[in-house]
């Protein structure tokens, strides 16, 4: 593996956006005019042109070399752990640039979706949105670079070849440098990209090899990365806030006197709470700015706040849980039909019904939220780890009151997202903190506390299931009533039932082979902030559904894997587009590119299953589990061997997971992610659960909300990625090696044990 | 007044006593390799090496410091190429990578102390340093590679 330093990351130094670009292109290389054409020419439609702001592929926009040839490739994109952001999309442009990898420079883009596209880092997208852009923006600039070397040796643009780094004139075996042409290509107008030749995949120097390692492992291994919460400026100050502990509550007086005495604090502010629906804007509350974080943390300890609880104080987990659980028992919203399921279900010789729940969750990035801000001139600018920096700009501006052109977001590398992330509330708050601070620079650190008790939490589910077996124990009617809080509510007063996108997320779009099913949503209204958790609904709908499965598997007599593949059924295309009452969501993407095709789901069930040995001899309290589940236009099997000892006590031998995402950019970054999903399904599955008690969170650190541990972990996780060439189109990476986890964790212990786990977390629940 | 060496360099310190090492280091002296995780000796992603032995910076006092050494992993190495650094990067172990100075931190204590630890001793000395994208299998396997004997 190979590394290079980024010594051009914009640490943090009192600059400007323009001041930081213009330092990229210092020495008087490629600097390219202003000009940013979306693609229009993609081979093959994806649902990025429907995002905000869609793709652009204009070189002018992304890449920059300088006389000494190094080149500079813009990440627009926010990392935060998978790599495509810094490694994989910068990765794409290089190797149509034919560029030599070790010469490559990744700068961050502020956000700034006008120019650069769209930036919302979530729903798995960055590669199978910009994989096309990314290639037609290398491949322009490589055009450019031999139209130049072209024209400096008086020959037809024909005789020129870009060859790693230089463009070579085949007749003469001249050469020249990219450096050496950089100025006069950056002169050339962007090519057409009907003009521009793409690469052929055989000449793929990096895509799809798994040779390039990830842009910031040198500093990482040397602590010289900088994340939201390492951001420096000059005069910073540190402010922590005390939020209301109940969503929606307010400071009805607070008294300060204590905490000014604290030795180095400073200020005491309010931050006002926004009415519901919030959106991502701040809970609200008392700050407490200092000159370090110490003494603003001593300070807050020093408030004396009387609160207002306001509505959601009634908010209690076991009482709504009763309700869910209540909901799905009874019709619900209708939200797709196949055939009869009341009939069939009448008809049936034998009616199979399970319930299941999965509680709220926690991100726990193991960076918690920070972000910093100050005002410089007319302008204001934040430092944070933002999934959507573009969309955080808007709403930074809309909270200071100016134009989004007043607001610069800068982006840090993020800590961990996983969703969390994507809302911009402690960007928010560090603007409006040096706002109350007449632009001085503040820095606001949450605690890992703050983190656990103020999230946007994953939804809470109840699930319940019917089964109709008919006399040869074929299943003939499927009702799945399913009960969980929308994240709609951040953005409409009041919403009962999911969204079209979390509907879509592994419930209506679920691929059986079932001639009646009914699928039906019950009431369940949010009174806590609900966000989206890396692979969102998919969590418990590929749980509850992938384990009820193996529940009529060993109902009636059948293995596991056997009765999964006669469920998936025959390798077709499953479309439900005519059977759902709100338009399927495919993750956002045309149908037709990326439809359900249970062929590659049965394939990476088998591969799973054949890798692992599926039905080999095991030891005693050794068993195996399935999944299978697409999420993210990406199909994934998992096989999780446990091992459980007579008190109850279990780890996990191994794990194989199988993955096809199609043509695979970065195959060293996929294994990576499916062998962290394991690690991360572990967590949820085993310990995962955020509970509320008087509208207040009960859990508060890693002592009471644990994540898994090194001892306890995976570490045998073998990653089998199915090979696809170019045409079978790269899908998402960064979430779907999560879902098939618990439920393969789940069926493995029932295997073993005997006991079926219908609620999460798994806890003490096979303690004996 | 509180004097200690940090990587090497005299410092003196005299603010509140009871300020958490990780703070000073982070906030008064702008070393943020030193990260902030938990703040409770949780997660271990603030761990330095106090006179060699691996400690959770958020869990020590300035005011217990006088006249002790402190290493960071911005003085881990001179040129970053102490031998965990370097299997960290050939086993391409990060993903976000927020947790991995303290990883490579405690992994750095534990092979000097135990050049030879197997493979129970590296998840046992490792327990304390949480990852939330789960890069313990690297981990692991970049620890084992480098263990002497391996």
């Amino acid at each position: 593996m190979t590394h290079h330093r980024t010594d051009e990351f914009p640490v943090i130094t009192n600059v400007s956006r323009r001041g930081m670009l213009k330092g990229v292109v210092a020495s008087g290389g490629l600097i390219l005019a202003a000009q940013f054409p979306a693609v229009r020419a993609l081979a093959y439609p994806t649902g990025a042109t429907a995002m905000p702001h869609g793709v652009v592929s204009d070189p002018h926009v992304f890449v920059s070399i300088a006389p000494d040839g190094i080149v500079s490739i813009v990440a627009h994109r926010a990392e935060m752990g998978n790599g495509a952001a810094r490694t994989s999309l910068p990765m794409i442009v290089a190797d149509e640039l034919d560029a030599d990898w070790s010469k490559v420079r990744i700068v961050q883009s502020p956000g700034d979706e006008e120019k650069y596209g769209n930036q919302d880092t979530d729903g798995s997208r960055s590669t199978r949105h910009f994989i096309q852009p990314m290639r037609l923006c290398g491949a322009s600039a490589r055009h450019m670079l031999e139209q130049a070397a072209a024209k400096r040796w008086g020959v037809d643009v024909s005789e020129v070849e870009a060859d790693h780094h230089e463009v070579v004139h085949r007749g003469s075996g001249r050469k020249l440098g990219y450096g050496a042409l950089a100025k006069d290509a950056a002169a050339l107008p962007t090519p057409p990209a009907d003009k521009v030749k793409l690469k052929d995949e055989k000449a793929f120097r990096y895509m799809g090899k798994g040779n390039i390692g990830i842009t910031d492992l040198y500093d990482i291994t040397t602590g010289g990365t900088t994340y939201g919460q390492d951001v420096k400026l000059p005069g910073l100050k540190f402010a922590v806030v005390a939020r209301p502990a109940v969503v929606g509550g307010k400071v009805k007086s607070y008294d300060a006197s204590a905490a000014m005495k604290v030795p180095g604090v400073e200020k005491v502010v309010t931050i006002a709470p926004t009415p519901a629906p919030a959106k991502y804007a701040p809970l609200g509350g008392v700050a407490v700015i200092a000159k370090n974080t110490w003494a603003a943390m001593k300070g807050r300890d020093a408030l004396k706040i009387v609160w207002d609880d306001g509505p959601n104080k009634t908010y209690d987990s076991a009482t709504y849980k009763a309700m869910l659980e209540a909901n799905v028992r009874k019709p619900g919203k209708m939200e797709r039909n196949v055939g009869d399921v009341d009939k069939a279900l009448k008809s049936a010789k034998k009616v199979i019904t399970a319930d299941y729940y999965a509680p709220h969750l926690a991100h726990a990035t193991m960076e918690p939220p920070a972000a910093t801000a100050h005002k410089s001139g007319d302008t204001w600018e934040v430092w944070a780890p933002l999934q959507s920096p573009g969309g955080a700009r808007d709403d930074i501006a809309k909270a200071l009151g100016v134009k989004p052109e007043q607001a610069v977001v800068h982006e840090t590398l993020l800590g961990g997202g996983f969703g969390r992330k994507s809302k911009c509330d402690f960007a928010i708050e560090a603007a409006l903190l040096s706002k109350a601070m007449d632009g001085a620079p503040v820095k606001v650190v949450w605690t890992r506390e703050d983190d656990i008790q103020h999230d946007f939490y994953h939804t809470v589910t109840a699930d319940r299931f019917e089964a109709g077996l008919d006399e040869h124990n074929k299943v003939i009617a499927w009702r799945h009533r399913s009960a969980a809080p929308t994240f709609m509510s951040n953005f409409v007063p009041d919403p009962k039932h999911p969204s079209g996108i979390e509907l879509g997320m592994g419930w209506v779009d679920a691929p059986f082979d079932i001639p009646n099913i009914r699928m039906e949503s019950g009431e369940a209204p949010s009174e806590v902030r609900i966000g989206w958790f890396r692979s969102v609904n998919n969590v418990m709908h590929a749980w509850s559904t992938q384990s009820f499965i193996a529940e009529l598997a060993h109902s009636l007599g059948r293995d596991q894997k056997d009765f999964l593949l006669e469920m998936i059924g025959p390798a077709r295309i499953v479309d439900p587009r005519k059977q759902v009452s709100t338009p399927l969501w495919d993750y956002g993407e045309p149908f037709e590119t990326f439809p359900i095709d249970t062929g590659r789901l049965r394939h990476v069930a088998e591969l799973a299953a054949k890798q692992a040995g599926w039905g080999r001899p095991m030891p005693k309290g050794h068993a195996l589990g399935i999944a299978a589940h697409r999420s993210f236009v990406t199909y994934v099997a998992t096989v999780v061997e446990v091992a459980v000892d007579e008190k109850g006590n279990y780890t996990i031998p191994r794990v194989d997971t199988a993955i096809d995402c199609g043509f695979c950019v970065n195959p060293e970054r996929v294994h990576s992610q499916v062998q962290g999903a394991a690690v991360m399904g572990l967590a949820l599955a085993k310990y995962g659960e955020i509970t509320f008690k008087n509208g207040r969170v009960q859990q508060s650190n890693f002592n009471d909300f644990q994540i898994t541990r090194i001892d306890e972990s995976p570490l045998e996780v073998r990653v089998h990625i199915v090979e696809h060439p170019l045409s079978v189109h790269p899908s998402g990476v960064g979430e779907p090696g999560m879902p098939p986890f618990a439920p393969a964790l789940c069926n493995a212990i029932f295997a073993a044990t005997g006991k079926r786990i219908r609620q999460l977390p798994i806890g003490g629940q096979i303690k004996v | 007044m509180v004097n200690l060496r940090v990587n090497g360099q005299e410092r003196s310190f005299d603010g509140d006593p009871s300020m958490p090492l990780m703070w000073y280091l982070r906030d008064e002296l702008g070393m943020t390799g030193t990260k902030f995780g938990c703040g409770v000796a949780l997660c271990g992603a603030c761990t330095v090496h106090l006179d060699g032995d691996a400690v959770r910076s958020c869990g020590v006092q300035m005011g217990d410091l006088n006249g002790k050494a402190v290493v960071t992993i911005e003085g881990l190495h001179p040129h970053g190429q102490h031998p965990v650094q370097v299997a960290w990067r050939d086993y391409g172990v990060p993903q976000c990578g927020y947790c991995q100075a303290g990883q490579i931190m405690q992994a750095a204590a534990l092979l000097k102390k135990t050049p030879a630890p197997s493979d129970q001793q590296i998840k046992d000395a490792m327990s304390g340093n949480l990852c939330r994208c789960g890069c313990y299998q690297r981990i692991h396997a970049a620890i084992r590679s480098i263990a002497k004997g391996a």
